[in-house]
């Protein structure tokens, strides 16, 4: 725990380089790139309308509260742009030692810097999906409820899950160079087990409580479903299932962060 | 007071064998055993055992050979890499040049890759931006600071980064090899700075191949071998001690070079005399060869110097002798014995022989040899090729080698052309000139 304390000062004195880093990352993605920050809100919105397109008019949604495609799209909208943050930022994570390894080879500065700037780049990716989302929900005539200023406490559990997730993998792809290629599928798995493009109020799910529960189990369902309680029904969230995935997400980043500093001394060597 | 001190300090690496790459992270999972799979399964030395103390202020040097340990030591003092075992203590800040440009991002531009590097190196925002102006200035890149990165020249990409970290102001300075890499105006820039940083009494550890540059500006130096330090102490002392290691080395390697020569010899056939007087062989095609049918055989040419050992590196000054053993299969009249000297690069530096010289050829029969004495051999750096031939005095060849015998000229001094010809500065009392040692 002292090490933990120490580590977590020692990145704090960095802060104005992952501040720099981050925004490095965001002028230097798009660069060269003809609609440049643009891309930012097609990513998404392209994804959305393919999703909603199969599964809202093909395969019609099987959730009595979800009327209209329209409103399915907008339910998909509000997970689909959290998860692209959550995942994108576990494959980047993957790499980032890897990529950065002259940094790590040539330049004293605590290697965690570098998944934390992953994290928090595509966090404000993330961010700038919102304002489309929003607008979005103008237009459907759904505007956002006075909920929505709860979504501060959801991104906070995203952001430690999502953080000790990326800890983890950048530590161990140095190690296990198998990762990479596990996590896509992990990734895609993950995604169809997480309530992003069903709701967990659709019939199937209510008829059969063993899915809940593995639901349930699943700390992405709490996370997304805050997103949802939120943005699309307009309500609080449910906090003691949120709450619990906080503390299971602290746990987790503390586990996560012991075994990067453990791993640590072995960067410099093996990226 | 002491800079940095290191106590039987070793740094050991781990090398992770192809086997355990194979190892999948299912299994390290499922047997539970992921920190004891990480075990390395061999180990390499690269820093061992050292003890050092480098005094606040000093200019210290660190030379070898590569592997030897240099980079890896200065690595653990710059905290990047972890000793194995023993202590080491840093007092002051550091700012190690160990890669110029390290992180740069290619995609941004110059001025954001200062910021960003600046950072990296211990820098406040403020800092940098007060020192900005100075950093690009000192670049010469006011011009392209603006740009990406990406479309710097290595040149400019290296100065910029060299100017970054020596603008970081630190109270300890490590240089590793950084300048090798440098032009011709900017190399004497940076030593400028390093110089400056001296006379401002920072401490210095510098590691480098340019044994002048090292002999000139360091207080002290430690040479390195082996991961150990094999010697330590004024400079010149110690760059000479290392130099002459390097040539023992250089002796082993020509030796065998000269068996491998000899084996290809044998293997050539002899009878081939060429068409014409002189053989018409282009300048790039100056392989190792011999020709002749051996009326009168060279059998062997040894190189020695002037106390009669044999040897493969010189000094610029010293004397080699040439010795021919030389075998006539009946006795002759007509012969003449000859020389020439070739760079690597296929210049004729210089050629003679015994009739251009105006011995007259009586006779030859049986067995002996012949020695060519060059009382100094004053040639620049580098290694050089010898013709040597016994022939006609029309220029039929009995025995020709072209490129079968090589020498080492090692020389520190850094002067250029292919001859050192012998000579001598004199000022007058309004020229006043001090020798660097």
């Amino acid at each position: 725990m002292d090490r933990l304390v120490r580590n977590l000062k020692e990145v704090y004195k960095f802060r104005v380089l992952v501040q720099n880093l981050v925004s490095r990352e965001l002028k230097a993605r798009y660069r060269g790139t003809v609609l440049g920050f643009i891309w930012s809100f097609v990513n998404p919105l392209l994804l959305m309308v393919v999703y909603t397109f199969v599964f809202g008019f093909i395969l019609k949604p099987k959730d009595l509260t979800i009327g209209t495609s329209w409103e399915y799209a907008l339910f998909l909208f509000c997970g689909l742009l959290p998860w692209i943050w959550f995942s994108s930022s576990s494959i980047e994570s993957a790499n980032t030692l890897m990529i950065n390894g002259n940094l790590i080879k040539k330049i004293l500065f605590p290697a965690e810097v570098l998944p934390i700037v992953v994290v928090t780049s595509n966090f404000i990716h993330f961010c700038f999906g919102l304002p489309i989302l929003f607008i979005f929900m103008l237009v459907l005539g759904k505007p956002p409820t006075l909920f929505a200023l709860f979504l501060p406490v959801v991104l906070l559990v995203q952001f430690v899950f999502s953080l000790a997730f990326s800890l983890l993998l950048s530590a161990l792809t140095v190690h296990f160079r198998d990762i990479k290629d596990i996590l896509g599928n992990l990734l895609t798995f993950w995604f169809f087990t997480t309530p992003i493009i069903y709701s967990l109020r659709s019939e199937p799910i209510l008829k059969y409580p063993i899915l809940q529960t593995i639901l349930d189990l699943n700390p992405m369902t709490h996370i997304i479903e805050g997103y949802h309680s939120c943005l699309f029904y307009g309500s609080l969230f449910h906090w003691k299932k949120l709450g619990v995935t906080l503390l299971v997400s602290l746990v987790f980043f503390i586990a996560a962060y012991a075994v990067f500093d453990r791993l640590r001394d072995s960067f410099p060597e093996e990226v | 007071m002491a800079a940095i001190v290191l106590e039987d300090v070793s740094r050991v690496y781990q090398k992770y064998s192809a086997k355990h790459r194979f190892q999948t992270f299912k299994s390290a999972i499922v047997k539970g055993d992921l920190f004891r799979s990480l075990r390395p399964d061999e180990l390499v030395t690269a820093v061992d055992g050292v003890s050092l103390t480098i005094e606040k202020g000093e200019t210290f040097g660190l030379i070898g050979e590569n592997g030897s340990g240099k980079s890896t030591l200065l690595k653990l003092v710059a905290g990047i890499a972890k000793p194995s075992s023993g202590r080491l203590a840093v007092d002051g800040k550091i700012s190690a040049l160990i890669e110029l440009g390290a992180g740069f991002h290619p995609e941004i531009s110059g001025r954001e890759n200062v910021f960003i590097n600046g950072i990296m190196l211990g820098l406040t925002k403020k800092e940098i931006a007060r020192k900005f102006d100075g950093i690009v200035r000192f670049a010469e890149l006011e011009e392209f600071i603006d740009a990406p990165v990406k479309t710097y020249s290595s040149g400019m990409y290296m100065r910029l980064g060299f100017s970054i970290a020596i603008n970081v102001n630190p109270e300890i300075l490590l240089v590793d090899e950084v300048l090798a890499v440098g032009d011709a105006s900017f190399v004497p820039k940076c030593l400028d700075r390093i110089d400056d940083f001296r006379r401002r009494k920072k401490t210095i550890l510098f590691v480098s191949h340019d044994l002048a540059t090292v002999g000139k500006i360091c207080d002290r130096v430690a040479w390195m071998k082996d991961g150990k330090v094999r010697m330590l102490g004024e400079p010149k002392r110690v760059v000479d001690a290392y130099l002459q290691d390097v040539v023992g080395k250089q002796e082993e390697e020509f030796a065998e070079r000269q068996e491998a020569a000899a084996v290809v010899a044998r293997e050539a056939p002899t009878d081939v005399p060429p068409e014409g007087i002189v053989p018409t062989v282009s300048e790039d095609e100056r392989r190792e060869q011999r020709w002749g049918k051996r009326e009168i055989e060279i059998r062997k040419v040894i190189l020695r110097n002037a106390a009669g050992e044999e040897k493969h590196v010189f000094h610029p000054g010293e004397s080699l002798l040439i010795e021919m053993d030389v075998a006539a299969r009946e006795p002759n009249t007509d012969f003449v014995f000859g020389i020439g000297v070739f760079t690597s690069m296929g210049v004729f530096c210089y050629g003679t022989n015994t009739s251009l010289e105006d011995y007259e050829p009586v006779s030859i029969s049986g067995e002996g040899i012949v020695t060519c004495r060059i009382e100094r051999i004053d040639l620049i750096n580098g290694t050089y090729y010898l013709d040597i031939a016994v022939h006609k005095r029309d220029g039929y060849p009995y025995d020709y080698h072209r490129n079968l015998t090589t020498f080492f000229v090692s020389s520190t001094l850094r002067d250029e052309g292919i001859v050192r010809l012998p000579h001598a500065w004199e000022f007058p009392a309004s020229v006043k000139m001090r020798k660097l040692e």
